[in-house]
């Protein structure tokens, strides 16, 4: 038994040394592989005591550092520059929080969005990006995620979150609410951009990029089913608050000084009809009135008249 | 004058180690080094997700990952068709695991004085090894079509086809209704698909995979893939799950080598809970039942496949827990009871493959005076610290008690086991392009009863360390 001993001396000297070369490899080369090669260690981040408030919860920045490498850094980037591994493939290019321009929101173009705002793109994803729907989170989590994005921006610190829009009942949906949207369609020249069919492909389309110079396509109305495809969520509320509020780093401008509530609610009721797919209210009195939007017929005309080119939206089916 | 060469002895064995660990220190740190990011795993490259998004430590699925798993492999956005990729986009990924590993068992089958066979020997190896490959493709064939394809080899290169099956997804577009078909894993929440840990005996559960010795059931394995169709359904965010499983009672071998009408039934639930600070906490439970053949027609005394009859029933249910305590600490807990009919515990079942000894055919000896039907307890708990999404420690204490056993009068504790596992992983880098992971890991596997020869007790122990690696 004694010619044993030294081959345990060997075996423990040997496993002790494993274990602790694991460690000193690992963490060496880890450090080394999560700086990027050529810009240099960046300096570490500092994550300000910012919080957020959804409904009873309060979020804290401190406690999502570890979700907010883990589920967001490949894309946002570590610094929330939207600079993170992935960003690169991406199209759209995630959001740069540390511009603290959002696309979504309920509050007044130019304006910070609210807590519930940014919470409410974790519940839902972004359904036309890589942006996954975060539901498997606690509020908690999610909470906590908001208050982190915030560490990204001096304006969190300097400015407070826009008032959230006061989005009126929503009139019934008649045919002349949409013949007075498609006409509102065309006078506001969205064709131009979405199309006049609202398939994305209006005579300015091609030419569009974002706040960063990255090329943006107009939307699609067309595409898809009775699921959803807008990015900012799938109500008829949610469309009105992209007129009124604009989507902010992109060329949707806000339309809140421009037209009045019900003519924004006209506007919904028209562009659902540009969704020719989807099976909703507004294809069905569409469909009763055989398919045709009867020419608008405004009793108050105002001085300037609507252009009328060829061009002009077709809508119906 | 032995003391003083001993000593000297350490010495130079020490002064050797030194060496080794130097030498040791230099491959792990120019490999730590020079890992290169190129490779792409399929599901990461695909969505530009890191690992750690689906994956509290990959290969271990986080809730995420569990509800992206049952969503079809699917994030539900336009991301998800084959046509929003690259057209040379391959969903492919391979896994293996360099190892370095000692392996020490205390009581062996060997020659000896009192014959062949007839002796019984602690045997201890080491030295450096490779796992088996797991050839991995999976994903979207189309939007809410969805497969998966394994083959999958051991160390020496010989392949199986490990999991194969195509999924209709979100069938009516309801994520309530899921068909499978083909050869999956169960769907088990604490899955041994993605466990944490690598060596012979803690690198599966023991809960699934238990029978009593001298059982001669191998159809009742929950850790195996099994052949079947199964419907399974959970509400949008995942929180509420289901799954009904029809399988063949087979243990996933194909060409019908069993019985030809012998079924079994995996069915699920489990229901989680949003507890605020603390995290998604789940509960659900388990049932596997089923029947399998115990009796062959016999050409030459050879057993004909697929001429299994005299099917005999048996049955493992339980709950599992996965409860979280805040960010880093969690506990993932498995239940279980479980029952073979007499006649697998008298020894009868797998005859094609040898494991069963007995066939029970008519006029045959039939079944021992007394014989009862063999039932256990287990219980399972796996606590995880995760360090940080690079680095996590982990624990798993395993222990099965028989609470009954088939013949009258064998000692009640025959067949227990006791087992622990602990180990880590560290990732050295996190990207959506491939999976590295420093592995080191440490089982003890104690079995009562169930020595080849003397029916003592069985110890045996597994130290591992390794680069776990997936691109």
């Amino acid at each position: 038994m004694n010619n044993l001993k030294p081959m345990r001396c060997i075996g423990a000297s040997l496993f002790a040394a494993l274990m602790g070369l694991l460690f000193l490899a690992g963490f060496v080369s880890g450090a080394s592989a999560q700086d990027t090669p050529d810009a240099g260690p960046k300096p570490s981040l500092v994550v300000k005591p910012m919080e957020s408030h959804i409904d009873n919860i309060t979020g804290h920045a401190a406690n999502a550092k570890s979700d907010y490498r883990r589920y967001c850094a490949g894309c946002h980037g570590d610094y929330g520059d939207a600079n993170g591994e992935n960003a690169v493939w991406l199209d759209p290019k995630p959001r740069n929080f540390t511009l603290a321009t959002f696309k979504c929101r309920s509050t007044l173009t130019g304006t910070l969005p609210t807590d519930e705002d940014l919470y409410n793109t974790l519940v839902r994803g972004i359904v036309n990006s890589n942006m996954p729907v975060w539901n498997t989170f606690t509020k908690q989590q999610r909470a906590d995620l908001v208050a982190y994005i915030k560490i990204f921006s001096p304006r969190w610190e300097k400015e407070k979150a826009g008032e959230p829009i006061k989005i009126p009942a929503e009139p019934p949906v008649t045919i002349d609410s949409i013949a007075h949207g498609k006409a509102l369609f065309t006078k506001l020249e969205c064709w131009k951009c979405h199309g006049p069919h609202g398939e994305g492909d209006g005579p300015s389309a091609s030419t569009l990029t974002d706040s960063q110079d990255n090329p943006i396509r107009p939307y699609n109305f067309a595409l898809g089913k009775n699921d959803s495809r807008f990015k900012c969520g799938s109500t008829n509320q949610d469309i009105y608050k992209i007129f009124m509020t604009g989507v902010d780093g992109t060329p949707m401008p806000s339309f809140a000084d421009v037209i009045q509530p019900n003519d924004a609610w006209d506007l919904v009721h028209f562009l659902r009809t540009l969704q020719i797919h989807r099976h909703g209210k507004e294809n069905e009195v569409l469909m009763s009135a055989h398919g045709v939007i009867p020419p608008y017929v405004d009793k108050n005309p105002a001085p300037a008249a609507a252009p009328a080119d060829n061009k002009a939206p077709g809508g119906g089916q | 004058m032995r003391m003083w060469a001993q000593s000297h002895l350490c010495q130079e064995q020490r002064r050797m180690s030194s060496i080794l660990a130097a030498a040791f220190a230099l491959v792990f740190l120019i490999l730590g080094a020079s890992q290169s990011a190129s490779a792409i795993p399929a599901f990461a490259r695909k969505y530009g997700l890191r690992c750690s998004a689906c994956h509290e430590s990959w290969p271990m699925l986080n809730f995420f990952g569990q509800k992206f798993k049952d969503n079809g492999y699917q994030l539900m956005n336009d991301r998800d068709a084959p046509i929003w990729q690259n057209p040379s986009y391959w969903p492919v990924t391979f896994r293996m695991t360099p190892i370095w590993h000692r392996v020490s068992t205390n009581k062996n089958q060997v020659d000896g004085v009192d014959g062949l066979g007839a002796d019984e020997a602690k045997i201890s190896s080491s030295g450096f090894d490779l796992s088996g490959l797991d050839f991995h493709t999976a994903g979207t064939l189309e939007k809410n079509f969805s497969f998966y394809l394994l083959p999958s080899s051991d160390s020496t290169g010989a392949f199986h086809f490990e999991t194969v099956m195509a999924r209709l997804d979100n069938i009516n577009g309801s994520p309530w209704l899921n068909l499978k078909l083909g050869k999956f894993e169960l769907d088990n929440l604490l899955s041994e698909k993605r466990i944490l840990t690598l060596t012979g005996n803690g690198g599966i559960y023991q809960l699934y995979h238990f029978i009593p010795l001298h059982d001669g059931n191998v159809f009742g394995q929950m850790g195996d893939n099994q052949l079947g169709v199964e419907v399974m359904g959970h509400s949008y965010n995942d929180r509420t799950r289901y799954s009904v499983a029809l399988l063949s009672s087979n243990d996933g071998t194909t060409q019908l080598p069993y019985g030809s009408e012998s079924y079994s039934t995996f069915i699920t639930g489990s229901q989680a809970f949003d507890a605020g600070r603390l995290g998604v906490q789940r509960l659900g439970f388990y049932v596997m039942a089923g029947e399998a053949p115990t009796s062959w027609l016999t050409n030459n005394g050879v057993p004909i496949p697929g001429s299994g009859t005299e099917n005999k029933g048996y049955s493992r249910e339980g709950f599992v827990g996965q409860f979280y305590f805040g960010q880093h600490l969690d506990l993932q807990v498995v239940t279980q009871h479980g029952e073979d009919s007499a006649w697998f515990g008298q020894g009868y079942g797998d005859l094609i493959d040898g494991v069963a000894t007995l066939n029970n055919t008519p006029g045959g000896p039939g079944l021992p005076a007394g014989s009862r039907n063999p039932t256990w307890n287990g219980v399972l708990f796996e606590p995880h610290y995760v360090v940080s999404p690079q680095m996590i420690l982990i624990g798993r204490y395993e222990t099965i008690r028989m609470s009954q056993q088939s013949t009258p009068g064998s000692p009640s504790n025959a067949g227990n086991i006791s087992t622990y596992t602990t180990g880590f992983r560290y990732n050295p880098f996190m990207t959506s392009r491939a999976g590295f992971a420093y592995h080191g890991e440490y089982n003890w596997f104690h079995w009562d009863g169930a020595s080849p020869v003397t029916n003592t007790n069985l110890t045996s122990s597994e130290l591992l360390f390794g680069f776990d690696f997936a691109f």
